[in-house]
């Protein structure tokens, strides 16, 4: 079956933004005079999901739907399950991979193949709905959410300008701007960061992200090629250095770009979704660069993995050394960070890798605080950390770009 | 029970450091805290006050002051 309707993909060319920006027309003028309309929102928000999910993509449209009820069934399960007072936590576990399971199906079956029923499960943006649904799940066990409206949680599932890849926003802080309307002056400063993100976005994605992702990369990736090969061992070259950079660069561009436009329509829809970038390149070591790099992945990571673990372990005595239990909690965050960008080798390698760079530098931190004095702290040396950061982490994107693969064993 | 002296010793515990003089001092943005120390503080002030405090309420924001701590703990004291 093939429906021969257009379909568009997010932020994916100029003309989408045109169509975007005369439907956003009617939203504006209500946020402007303190209105927020709801039902404009709701069809607006169905056309364009509709359109991502129509024509050659209608298969993904019917998983979203179906995964949508499971999802919701779980969720308001196990609120009624809290309502009614219980809380044991072995249901609390059961709701949270009950939730996880769809998405956990959808990584083993792009790893395998050969186990894939075309079309079953699968569709664009699974992975940030999950993080959502588990969100509400762990906030409902702690008693911080303790009534979802079913309305405002499908919004916030499906809130359209993040659908695909995020940011990741947070249920309770949707709701509260999406059940107010901003006043006027805010309505106005919010519109003027809004276009300067769009135009940020388009300098980062289509401009610099083009230039370094299609203009670059290519050329420099069959040199990497030829001269790694006839150079053969490691097939190491000045090649793949300038492979590092440049495909560390077009990640941070494409990546921080599409979080720009979400972030900016967000904005001209009055809801002020979280940034995820803030000059990442400029961190003093690797905690701070996850603090600035993808910041609503990786503060979910730390609110829902790290925290709560370190929590349980602590409360439970599993892990009486701090230290040990902090670094156990690292292994832990960027293993399954790396399991979730998919089960490969150079997924997990770049989990690992993180996890160890970052223990490594809380093993340094220590020895800084006990030695305050000796360690001298400059302009010098504030730009030698910057500067090997930066490498670290460039050399943790090239594991990530999947290119040693295909370097090394001719697959990717 | 004084909210003030209890929370500075938790803090002081924590970072090895006496803040009475750095209240409003951003003990995140200055490294003296992490994630690591805030559920441990989560975890002694939940045995010295009695009083309930789950992940889902740590929002860094709100307790990244010894003084926003204090207001954080004596609002959930008089709950």
């Amino acid at each position: 079956m093939n429906f021969n309707f257009i379909n568009l993909q997010s932020y994916s060319n100029p003309q989408y933004f045109i169509y975007l920006m005369i439907a956003l027309i009617p939203m504006m003028i209500g946020l402007y005079h303190g209105h927020r309309f709801k039902t404009y929102e709701a069809i607006f928000s169905l056309v364009f999901l509709f359109l991502i999910f129509d024509g050659v993509k209608w298969h993904q449209g019917v998983n979203l739907i179906i995964y949508l009820i499971i999802e919701f069934a779980i969720t308001f399960c196990y609120l009624h399950y809290r309502k009614v007072g219980k809380n044991k936590t072995w249901v609390f576990c059961l709701a949270v991979i009950l939730a996880i399971i769809p998405l956990a199906l959808v990584k083993i079956q792009t790893a395998f193949p050969q186990t894939q029923v075309h079309g079953l499960l699968g569709f664009l943006g699974i992975s940030y709905i999950t993080f959502k649904t588990v969100q509400v799940i762990m906030e409902v066990r702690d008693g911080a959410i303790k009534k979802v409206d079913p309305g405002t949680y499908l919004r916030f599932l499906l809130f359209f300008p993040t659908i695909s890849s995020g940011p990741i926003d947070r249920y309770r802080r949707f709701k509260k701007d999406f059940d107010n309307a901003p006043t006027r002056d805010q309505y106005i400063t919010d519109m003027r960061y809004a276009v300067r993100y769009l135009f940020q976005g388009f300098l980062y994605k289509f401009i610099l992200g083009w230039f370094f992702g299609t203009y670059w990369l290519p050329k420099i990736s069959k040199a990497a090629l030829a001269v790694g090969n006839a150079n053969g061992g490691l097939k190491l070259s000045w090649w793949l250095l300038a492979y590092m950079y440049c495909y560390s660069m077009y990640l941070f561009f494409d990546f921080a770009g599409y979080s720009l436009f979400a972030v900016s329509i967000s904005y001209f829809m009055g809801i002020h979704t979280p940034m995820n970038f803030n000059m990442p390149f400029i961190s003093k070591n690797i905690k701070e660069f996850w603090n600035r790099w993808h910041k609503t992945l990786s503060f979910w990571f730390r609110d829902y993995i790290y925290m709560r673990f370190t929590f349980f372990a602590m409360k439970n005595k599993l892990i009486k050394n701090r230290i040990r239990l902090s670094q156990v909690s690292y292994l832990l965050l960027f293993g399954i960070m790396g399991f979730w960008h998919g089960l490969t080798w150079y997924y997990i390698v770049y989990g690992l890798f993180h996890a160890i760079a970052i223990i490594i530098n809380d093993y340094w931190l220590r020895f800084k605080k006990k030695h305050r004095k000796q360690v001298p702290s400059n302009i010098f040396t504030k730009c030698l950390a910057i500067f090997i950061t930066f490498n670290v982490v460039c050399l943790s994107f090239l594991i990530f770009s999947g290119f040693l693969s295909q370097l090394w064993f001719g697959w990717k | 029970m004084d909210t003030k002296k209890e929370v500075l010793s938790i803090l002081k515990d924590l970072t090895s450091e006496d803040l009475s003089d750095k209240m409003d001092e951003n003990i995140f943005a200055n490294g003296l805290m992490d994630s690591m120390a805030s559920v441990q503080m989560l975890l002694n002030l939940q045995d010295k006050f009695n009083i309930d405090v789950p992940v889902s309420e740590f929002d860094r924001k709100e307790w990244d002051t010894p003084n926003k701590i204090v207001a954080k703990v004596d609002s959930l004291r008089n709950e």
